[in-house]
């Protein structure tokens, strides 16, 4: 790091209290919150995102610059994101994008971004491509990828013992990729994968699944599927006795929202990787509070907490680089270290990968939790240099 | 299928009936010309794509008595098939249109030699029995990049010259392939091909005692509606720069049905109309968020309880007019 | 022993499985073709009603303390009648039309039903607890069957053969089938034919619902759990033959045995094969397996 971070920042907020307005397109700082509020992934981002984003506008001192927020549902079909994303740069004046779950739009949003010079945050979707081939000087990727929780979670679950694997993978690409790079650490430490199995997306029954890998004698049964295909599956491996019988299940992308729908006693003893929990310290307790007194009860999940620090990141760049500039204020984000209240200090590195710690947790007995939300335990923190695929791994044209 | 006929109150053949109909096609293309200066290009260019999708779906379903469950197969594949060529391949654009709808018309051809023998709701069944099959082999296809899609569609060229990264140059080349398809659609209803067709609606047994080779015409029809959906879908794909799953899926074979029926079944105009009422909702609701479904939910349910014979069948009931 | 490599055991268990998922398919499949046999309308609301009725044995146990037993009961009765109350409103307009209308209105409904229970639950479930009575399971040496998959077996099969019954050998069924026939007939022997249509039509809900409750224990109660089953449902009811009662129970179960192998065999494949075995099926007996073309 060139500057030491805090003093950094207080400078540039000085500058910026005069200069900001000057080169800030039509006078305001537009920002755009693009999710699935209706469909499949509107529990880990949706109208939870929205929330944040307000609330990391509202947190931010923004001397002399107007900021404003906007929010629309791309019901989790690439041409109906696509075209919102070009009504919004092109007509609706919108600076920044944020969130888009789901990777073929995230994908398609950011070749958009670059064509129009923007900027887009991506904290819902998954590929570990928006920093690999698919990289951009436009887009970040922020809150987590494939290639991270298929690291952390395989790593850490190879080291203690469970070296023997078999994988139920959604017949998806992001199914396919989170099995690809945990069977690669699974292998890399020594570990054996003795066999897979490929449902289709929303199989909802998974007994005939489980029973096969319950045959395979296998320590860990990996789920390499997400949202409501990881919970049936979770459901009902506990139905058939599977975890009783000595097997492990490892969660390859689980969410808090998940884990609330499944209840405790289904999910307990869980392992997975995330890279941000509400129950962290005195600052992330104090933001869940305040989140989920706006979001009816339901406590942040990393995806939403992402989009507050993004935008807080976003917000502190464009006041330092008196620009809305989509490109400058990217390459400016990338050149601040970045700090707020939910992920700590981090740095946003070249290939637009942002690069904070994640945390290996475990899903709580129902006799330790003591209140709402109360579901995990920290194994292990994984630091932000260890945690994420190195850069020069991704073959994104940018680094060359 | 006697019912659709008391849907498609028999629409605009007669002589007297074309007059108005040519002003009618006239201010649509009006419309279409113009529109861009006031809305955002884009969003039209759409409303287009999905309006020449909706006019094949109708000529199948409005004229034939065929109704297709399946019709997101030939929008996917033209798409997939386009998309490919361009990225892949390096087609110019007009080649990687041309390429698409040579496949869903092929395509056309082997699903109408099966589903063609079967009518009504089993005509309809076997449609999306073989439209899923089509779905489940774009997914599991490597080139199709799974639900990824394919990124980063070059539009490239028009015939070496007009550079289609321009709005207007790509937004006039779907406005030339939208009036083409619509103006060939109204050819071939008006033309001896379309009257023995609805011949055929009206009583196949008829039909196929004066003479008609009844199943050709079928497939025929079917065909020329694969093709023009198909053009739809590989224009849709210059248009977005991304081809994608979900149109293969099963809910597009239904939206373009719903499309239909709200803008009027068997009417000439009632597709392009019920198409840019359910792409506007797509949009324009898009910002109240989670609410879109429920919207989109409440309309069918006053289209069908209030306005069955869709917007246009409505308004031409009005003027007393086919439309 | 193998048979293409796997082991027969594990076979067994995964015949047995199929059978499992097979008796939901026979619930649903068999609420919607008692709809479209005496209503002729394709109910696309069969989905969200399924999902209702999951939702309501929810709302029984956290808000009033009634237990799944209970719930059994009272969710298709609730579900049911509210089903009733949409068929007097607004299907009952509908009769004389194409079932094209009928399936736009419940596609309709449909998603604004789901689209309510979405904004007020989300999208990530619900847990239900198992009963009591029913937890824990019994190892059968080739599979550890757990009691409630073994309940959801037997109370299937009971349902669907005393609906079976009620229709094809009683006196009402005699009726209900005769007025579908020639209502105008039926009703001058002296039966309310619409009050015994709005009857039918809750009774197909009804069983929807019954369903539902049956999943909530072992699938998350979701509020999109139905969305996509209609499509599926709907292919068994055509393979078995549009209307046929035992038709589409005999399909749910053995569509059920299919499904179960090509998840052994080709996984992939498993939400695909029910298409392509109902194009095969149409291809060579167009008006379904125990269908007769009308």
């Amino acid at each position: 790091m060139f500057f030491k971070p805090s003093c950094f920042a207080a400078v540039s907020l000085a500058f910026a209290a005069s200069l900001a307005q000057a080169q800030i397109s039509d006078g305001v700082v537009k920002i755009g919150v693009l999710s699935d509020m209706s469909s499949l992934y509107s529990d880990i981002g949706g109208g939870g995102s929205v929330v944040a984003a307000r609330m990391a506008i509202a947190d931010f001192p923004a001397k002399g610059m107007k900021v404003e927020l906007v929010s629309a549902d791309h019901l989790n079909k690439p041409d109906v994101g696509s075209s919102i994303a070009r009504q919004w740069y092109d007509v609706d004046k919108v600076d920044v994008i944020v969130d888009v779950p789901t990777s073929s739009i995230a994908l398609a949003i950011s070749q958009i971004t670059r064509e129009k010079g923007k900027a887009f945050l991506v904290s819902g979707a998954a590929t570990s491509d928006l920093t690999g081939k698919a990289c951009s000087p436009n887009t970040i990727h922020w809150t987590y990828d494939t290639w991270m929780l298929a690291n952390g979670t395989g790593n850490a679950i190879v080291k203690t013992g469970g070296d023997s694997w078999y994988f139920i993978t959604a017949d998806y690409a992001f199914g396919l990729a989170l099995e690809r790079d945990t069977e690669a650490v699974v292998l890399k430490h020594g570990g054996k994968v003795l066999g897979k199995v490929r449902h289709p997306l929303n199989a909802q029954d998974f007994s005939s699944f489980l029973l096969q890998a319950q045959a395979s004698k296998a320590k860990i049964i990996g789920l390499a599927n997400a949202g409501g295909d990881t919970t049936n599956s979770i459901k009902q491996a506990a139905e058939f006795g599977i975890v009783k019988g000595g097997q492990s299940l490892a969660g390859m992308l689980v969410f808090l929202s998940d884990i609330h729908g499944l209840g405790l006693d289904k999910a307990q003893g869980l392992i997975f990787t995330e890279t941000f929990y509400w129950d962290l310290n005195d600052q992330t307790r104090a933001f869940a509070k305040r989140f989920a007194a706006a979001n009816s009860g339901k406590y942040p999940t990393m995806v939403q907490a992402g989009v507050y620090s993004a935008i807080t990141h976003y917000l502190k760049a464009v006041q330092a680089g008196k620009t809305d500039d989509g490109t400058k204020v990217i390459a400016k984000m990338k050149e601040l270290p970045t700090d707020d209240p939910l992920f700590g200090k981090g740095t946003v590195r070249a290939d637009g990968r942002k690069l904070h710690p994640a945390y290996l947790v475990e899903v709580k007995k129902p006799s330790e939790s003591k209140g709402p939300y109360d579901y995990y335990k920290i194994r292990a923190t994984i630091p932000a240099d260890q945690a994420f695929r190195p850069l020069n791994e991704g073959g994104c044209p940018l680094v060359k | 299928m006697s019912a659709v006929h008391e849907l498609a109150p028999d629409a605009a053949s007669r002589a007297e009936g074309l007059a108005h109909q040519r002003i009618a096609t006239a201010v649509m293309v009006a419309f279409f010309a113009l529109a861009p200066l006031v809305a955002y290009p884009v969003f039209l260019m759409k409303v287009m794509c999905f309006a020449l999708f909706a006019c094949a779906f109708n000529l199948l379903i409005g004229y034939g008595g065929l109704l297709s469950f399946g019709h997101a197969m030939f929008l996917g594949t033209a798409g997939y098939a386009s998309a490919h060529a361009a990225k892949v391949w390096g087609f110019p654009p007009e080649f990687a249109i041309l390429f698409g709808t040579a496949c869903s018309a092929l395509l056309g051809l082997v699903t109408g030699l099966l589903a063609i023998r079967r009518q009504g709701i089993y005509f309809a069944m076997i449609t999306l029995a073989l439209a899923q099959m089509v779905y489940f082999f774009y997914l599991q296809a490597p080139f199709t990049g799974g639900e990824d899609g394919i990124q980063a569609v070059p539009r490239g060229k028009l015939f070496g010259l007009l550079d289609l990264n321009s709005v207007w140059a790509m937004y006039a080349l779907v406005f030339a392939v939208f009036v083409g398809g619509f103006l060939l659609i109204h050819r071939a209803v008006h033309s001896p091909f379309g009257q023995v067709l609805k011949a055929i609606r009206e009583n196949e047994a008829r039909a196929l005692s004066l003479g008609y080779d009844v199943n050709r015409y079928k497939l025929l029809a079917y065909v020329l509606s694969a093709t023009l959906a198909g053009l739809a879908g590989a224009t849709k794909v210059l248009v977005f720069e991304l081809a994608s799953l979900t149109d293969v899926h099963w809910t597009m074979s239904g939206e373009v049905v719903l499309m239909v029926l709200l803008g009027g079944l068997g009417t000439v105009f009632g597709p392009v109309v019920g198409a840019l009422i359910i792409i506007a909702m797509e949009n324009y609701l898009a910002q109240i968020g989670s609410w879109v479904t429920v919207v989109q939910g409440v309309i069918f349910v006053i289209c069908v309880l209030t306005f069955r014979r869709g917007v246009i069948g409505e308004l031409g009931r009005l003027i007393g007019k086919p439309l | 022993m193998e048979i293409f490599g796997i082991p027969t055991q594990a076979l067994f268990g995964q015949l047995l499985i199929g059978l499992i998922n097979g008796s939901f398919y026979a619930l649903l499949s068999l609420g919607l073709a008692v709809i479209f046999g005496l209503l002729n309308i394709i109910n696309f609301t069969h989905g969200a009603q399924y999902m209702m009725g999951a939702f309501c044995a929810y709302f029984l146990l956290t808000k009033l303390g009634i237990g799944y037993w209970w719930a059994l009961a009272i969710a298709p009765l609730a579900v049911g009648t509210i089903g009733m109350v949409i068929e007097r409103l607004m299907l009952a307009r509908l009769y004389k039309l194409d079932h094209l209308y009928g399936l736009l209105l419940t596609f309709g409904l449909a998603l604004i039903i789901q689209g309510l229970f979405r904004n007020e639950y989300g999208t990530s479930g619900i847990p239900y607890a198992l009963p009591q009575e029913l937890s824990g399971g019994r190892n059968l040496g080739f599979m550890f069957l757990p009691n409630y998959r073994a309940w959801v077996i037997l109370a299937s099969i009971v349902v669907c053969l005393a609906t079976w019954f009620v229709i094809e050998k009683t006196r009402l069924g005699a009726y209900l089938r005769a007025a579908t026939e020639n209502p105008q007939l039926v009703q001058a022997f002296g039966i309310n034919v619409p009050r015994m249509i709005t009857l039918t039509y809750g009774f197909g809900v009804a069983l929807a619902a019954f369903a539902g409750v049956m999943a909530a224990p072992i699938y998350q109660v979701n509020p999109l759990m139905g969305a996509d089953l209609i499509i599926v449902v709907f292919a068994v009811v055509v393979i078995g033959g549009m209307g046929s009662i035992m038709g589409s129970i005999v399909t749910g179960f053995a569509l059920g045995l299919i499904e179960g192998l090509t998840k052994v065999f080709y996984p992939e494949a498993s939400n695909t094969v029910i298409f392509i075995i109902m194009a095969i099926v149409l291809m060579i007996k167009p008006a379904g397996l125990f269908g007769t073309q009308r």
